[in-house]
């Protein structure tokens, strides 16, 4: 599969390289980069106030007669089988209506794994789901409980006895890295670059850098937990979920349940935070599982331990990076190798080694990563996977050269920004990163930083500035398509499945439609969050504002031909073809000659409708393969680190986006801000507690794996190059993600500024600081000797 | 958690009475204890509700404070008699938790609360010599970061998660006990015990006992010219790795006296009195302080994942000592 994908992706690169611009999609700069009126504005969420009242519905508060709440039961070893298994107490216990397990769990497929291939498809592994009396990984689901109460069901879910035969598991990292597999793609691309003897270039290189980086497994803490209300009825399945991938989601419970994907409604208008987690899980399989056999609707809202268990995160990585450099700074190699944990039956890429093949102009490059199969849950999706991971360790390699070098490090990037795509060739759509450099220099006042480590000290505390490069790339999904309606009184209605995750989705694409239609904001309303509305990709991957643009804009163009046929011959506009014209004063007019305009509520009066409906979609997004096309961002951190107890305080944390032009300032200040406090939580405090003898997570509560609080995150700033690109939709590049990307990079060479002390192990917690491991003579007692 | 009944005590003669039933578990705020049920690694057939007993301070004559154990931890780290005479008890109290668990939990439940050990919370999954004693202690060999340096035993390295009570014991407070065999007072220094092989004993309240009151010595200089440290993973809640309570008194550039305590380092808030001897008469330098924290900290014991602690204490304790010098220099 990942080599025919390979032939393929190549292939079609191949031919787009000799097909002009101007025939793919984005050939032609968006207007709207031109004439836009409410978007690049400050605009306040549409669904704030609801929010704020505690008006908007999540999926654990949907109301619902006759509903039992579900708890779940946790295998306590990684590999086996469940030997005994005893539910009568539980099934005693008051308000139990089932105790759903292996046994009598109805026969379910697995769903259809994610993939790039299948955009209906949702599931994040490959393992069927409580079909057998197999356990795959530590925590596992291998009971439901339905009860009454939620209470309830927790208190019968601890009555539940299980023995296991436990077998043989794979639990440990560095013994998985033996038997590590080489995947012939990542994502969609191939996975090793071998271009211009990059270990030849290395040896001879004046100055080099060869380190091994490694980030933590990392778990998805969103504010809002998993949660859905499940019912049947009449054989229809009708599921209210917390989800970023609502059409995916229905068609994978169709495939499990053996339904007509048009039986399946799901339903997610708020989703209270997603950052890649909020797919589709086995919580809702087994709530809609339980929901048949028990013939009642069901709660699920999982419980942070639950969470923790079920729901995947970052995966783990080790990464070598290794680069070579003239006296004058130029790279002359860069080699990037490492291993991420994937199990077997785990989905996700967490593509770290895509990073360093875009950003900078390497003489040689030399890239491959490996995956290490332990038994363990499978990986997800965390705010830009991939290139997180992967910035901490490119970024940090980079400052490290630069140190060596003797170097600025924004001058190091400078020397070296990449002018196209390093690898193919491929040019940029549009990329100004130096700029976004130069603006958050300026900002954080960079040249205030001491070049030398340890030289200021404020009292006890050392204080430190660093930066560091962020990166994502663009995506736009084919296939999203969006549901104009417009009446008679100049009203315009959009529609379509897409997701509210908190980013701010209906206000910008109300912006966007009322600036393409050529109406005011407030004759513009957008519904979105719903499988029977026009079919939306997932929100992921930084993709859904251009996915969704491009459909508003596909349909705008609909509705602009279908609005002249019904003005007829009789009208302002007459003679006129669709790509004539544009929207203008709540009416068309001609491109050529802006007097000749009708308004449409002229146009529907003379020819009696009373409204049009037009849907468009998003197509093949041929401009990702011709062009290369990411976003980009400069991040600059100041902070101190005690000299007494090793403690980091972030003073100051700037971050500069290259994102294409920035379409509401508000929501996107804070979705940047967001990403940034993600990343302060990697560099600093996260980390989940694996522990390896027993592939059990250890930190399953809020109290144990560490988010930033209030007090750990500083004043932010983040600024913006607002540089249109000419070939995506608005002239936007997605911003959801980039915002962690680079920052964990930052900090650690601000807390090298400080201090003179390199911490390459996230996170960068107090006890990794050289002086607080200064060798105690007492120390490494192992095991300990007590009196 | 398993259904129990709920029971509100009026005062302190019905606490006892309903409190002396088998099963049953005196409740103040709850913030640890419902925790501890919901995740089964208690159970309690009763809650004897105590919140609403006495939660006010009383100076007495010789100008001690008494401290109901109802008073909520917001109260008394706010209370003007305690921030101006035991500066170092309103700080480790702030250094807790969070506002809304401080607004909820009692100076009786803070003393009584258990350990953050994550295998001692993993009912169904790990094995822990204080929730099921002789089962065995996976924080051996496991995550034992957050574990003890000083007075752990091969059966349980687990440390007390109080800031407050680090305070206490360097203030050396009166812990005031009522039960069925009357009322007593132990040190709060004394409260709490080592594990030993009995892991799952904790303290040294007896069958029936409660928690009425917490007395405050009458301040000395070295109360008042005192502070508070915690060294922690993020800037607020989070447990102590290491924690300091200290008080100095200097007389003409010698010490008269120190009072310090240790908390993140053992199952109880550690006073070291060691250090505290070692400096008595000395200069108040820095290298004195360093000394003296290294002398109390020569038993330690610390385990793979947290050697870096006895280093952390050590230049902590300084730290504290020559701030709190400074400021009488």
């Amino acid at each position: 599969m990942s080599k025919l994908q390979n032939a393929i992706v190549g292939g079609v690169r191949t031919v787009l390289g000799r097909v002009p611009a101007s025939w793919l999609p984005g050939g032609t700069p968006d207007p709207i980069i031109q004439k836009r009126a409410t978007l690049g504005t400050q605009q306040p969420r549409i669904d704030g106030p609801d929010k704020v009242r505690g008006a908007a519905r999540f999926a654990a508060e949907v109301p619902m007669a006759n509903l039992l709440h579900a708890a779940f039961v946790h295998s306590t070893v990684a590999r086996g089988k469940i030997a005994e298994l005893d539910v009568s107490a539980a099934e005693a216990a008051p308000g139990v209506a089932l105790v759903m397990t292996y046994r009598n769990a109805p026969k379910m497929s697995v769903p259809p794994a994610i993939g790039i291939t299948n955009l209906k498809a949702a599931g994040n592994h490959t393992l069927p789901v409580m079909q057998d009396a197999e356990i795959r990984w530590n925590g596992q689901a291998v009971a439901v409980i339905l009860a009454e109460t939620r209470e309830q069901a927790e208190h019968a879910a601890t009555l539940v006895r299980i023995r296991y035969n436990a077998a043989q598991s794979r639990t440990r990292f560095k013994d998985g890295k033996k038997d590590a597999s080489t995947p012939d793609s990542i994502l969609i691309e191939r996975n090793r670059v071998d271009k211009g003897n990059a270990s030849k270039k290395l040896a001879e290189a004046a100055y080099k850098i060869d380190a091994v980086y490694r980030t933590p497994w990392q778990n998805h803490n969103p504010i809002e937990p998993h949660a859905a209300t499940i019912a049947w009825q009449d054989g229809q399945l009708i599921v209210h979920d917390a989800t970023q991938m609502i059409h995916a989601t229905a068609g994978s419970l169709a495939k499990v349940f053996g339904l007509k994907e048009a039986d399946v409604f799901v339903s997610s208008p708020f989703v209270g935070g997603g950052f890649g987690a909020k797919g589709m899980w086995d919580h809702q399989i087994l709530g809609a599982a339980a929901a048949k056999l028990a013939g009642r609707p069901v709660r699920v809202m999982l419980s942070r331990a639950s969470m923790h268990r079920l729901v995947g995160g970052r995966t783990q990585t080790e990464q070598r990076v290794a680069l070579g450099a003239s006296a004058d700074g130029k790279l002359t190699a860069l080699l990037h190798h490492g291993y991420a944990t994937k199990p077997r039956h785990s989905i996700c890429d967490e593509g770290f080694s895509l990073t360093g093949r875009s950003l900078y102009a390497s003489a040689s490059f030399d890239i491959v990563q490996h995956h290490v199969d332990l038994d363990l849950l499978a990986n997800s999706f965390m705010r830009a996977p991939g290139e997180t991971p992967g910035t901490f360790a490119i970024e940090c390699a980079m400052d490290e050269l630069a140190h060596q070098l003797g170097m600025d490090p924004v001058e190091l990037r400078r020397r070296n920004v990449a002018s196209c795509d390093p690898i193919s060739g491929a040019p940029h759509s549009q990329s100004a990163t130096m700029t976004a450099y130069d603006l958050g220099a300026e900002r954080i006042g960079w040249a205030r930083r001491a070049p030398a480590p340890r030289a200021r000290r404020d009292g006890e505390w050392l204080v430190g500035m660093g930066c560091a490069g962020g990166t994502f790339p663009f995506a736009r999904m084919p296939g999203t398509s969006a549901r104009i309606t417009l009446d008679a009184r100049g009203q315009a209605h959009v529609a379509s499945a897409a997701h509210e995750m908190g980013m701010g989705t209906a206000t910008v694409q109300r912006q966007h439609a009322a600036d393409r239609l050529g109406l005011p904001l407030d004759s513009v309303s957008v519904t979105i969050g719903d499988s029977r509305l026009p079919f939306a990709s997932f929100a992921g991957g930084s993709s859904q504002t251009a996915s969704l643009g491009a459909a508003i804009s596909a349909a705008s163009g609909k509705l602009a031909a279908e609005l002249l046929r019904l003005a007829g011959n009789d009208t302002p506009l007459a003679g006129l073809r669709a790509s004539d014209v544009e929207f203008a004063d709540s009416g068309l007019r001609s491109i050529d000659e802006p007097s000749r305009h009708e308004s449409f509520a002229s146009i529907f009066r003379r020819s009696g409708h009373k409204d049009l409906s037009v849907t468009g979609e998003s197509g093949p997004p041929l401009e990702m393969l011709k062009f290369s096309m990411h976003s980009t961002s400069a991040i600059f951190c100041q902070l101190r680190v005690s000299e007494v107890t090793g403690e980091i305080r972030i003073d100051r944390l700037v971050g500069a986006f290259d994102c294409g032009r920035i379409l509401n300032t508000k929501t996107a200040t804070s979705q940047f801000k967001g990403g940034m406090i993600m990343g302060l939580g990697m560099a600093l405090t996260e980390e989940t507690l694996l522990d390896e003898r027993s592939g059990r997570i250890m930190s399953t509560s809020l109290a144990d794996y560490h988010v930033p609080v209030h007090l750990d995150v500083p004043e932010i700033d983040v600024l913006w190059t607002d540089i249109p690109d000419p070939r995506t939709p608005m002239g936007a590049r997605g911003i959801g993600e980039i915002g962690t990307t680079g920052v964990a990079a930052a900090v650690a060479n601000a807390v090298f500024n400080a201090t003179g002390i390199r911490v390459r192990d996230l996170p960068i917690t107090l006890d990794k600081l050289a002086f607080n491991q200064t060798p105690e003579k007492r120390e490494a007692i192992s095991p300990p000797e007590f009196p | 958690m398993t259904p129990l009944a709920f029971h509100v005590a009026r005062d302190r003669a019905e606490a006892l009475s309903l409190g002396a039933a088998n099963g049953a578990r005196l409740i103040g705020g709850g913030t640890n204890l419902v925790d501890l049920l919901r995740q089964n690694v208690e159970s309690a057939s009763d809650l004897v509700d105590v919140s609403r007993l006495a939660a006010n301070i009383q100076e007495v004559d010789n100008g001690a404070l008494l401290v109901g154990a109802s008073m909520k931890n917001s109260a008394l780290a706010a209370h003007p008699m305690v921030r101006g005479r035991y500066p170092m008890l309103s700080r480790a109290l702030l250094a807790g938790a969070s506002a809304q668990i401080r607004n909820m939990a009692t100076v009786g439940g803070n003393i009584m609360q258990r350990t953050r050990c994550p295998y001692f919370y993993d009912v169904d999954g790990a094995r822990c010599n204080k929730r099921q004693p002789d089962s065995g202690c996976d924080a051996m060999g496991g995550f034992n970061r957050y574990h003890a340096i000083l007075g752990g035993s091969n059966a349980c390295v687990a440390t007390h998660p109080s800031d407050m009570c680090v305070a206490l014991a360097a203030l050396a407070a009166l812990v005031h006990l009522a039960g069925p065999e009357g009322e007593r007072t132990v040190p709060l220094a004394e409260f709490h015990v080592l594990p030993g092989a009995n892991p799952q004993v904790e303290t040294v309240l007896r069958n029936g006992e409660m928690i009425t009151a917490i007395e405050l010595p009458p301040a000395t200089p070295a109360m008042t010219n005192s502070e508070y440290r915690k060294v922690r993973d993020r800037s607020s809640y989070a447990f102590a790795l290491v924690s300091v309570a200290a008080g100095l008194e200097v007389v003409e550039g010698k010490i008269a006296e120190a009072r310090i305590a240790l908390g993140g380092v053992a199952a109880k808030p550690w006073r070291a009195t060691r250090a505290e001897a070692a400096l008595r008469g000395l200069p108040a330098t820095r290298a004195n302080f360093l000394a003296a924290a290294e002398e109390e900290l020569t038993k330690a014991q610390p385990l793979e994942g947290n050697a870096f602690k006895v280093g952390l204490a050590r230049r902590t304790i300084a730290a504290v000592l020559e701030s709190l010098a400074g400021e009488r220099a």
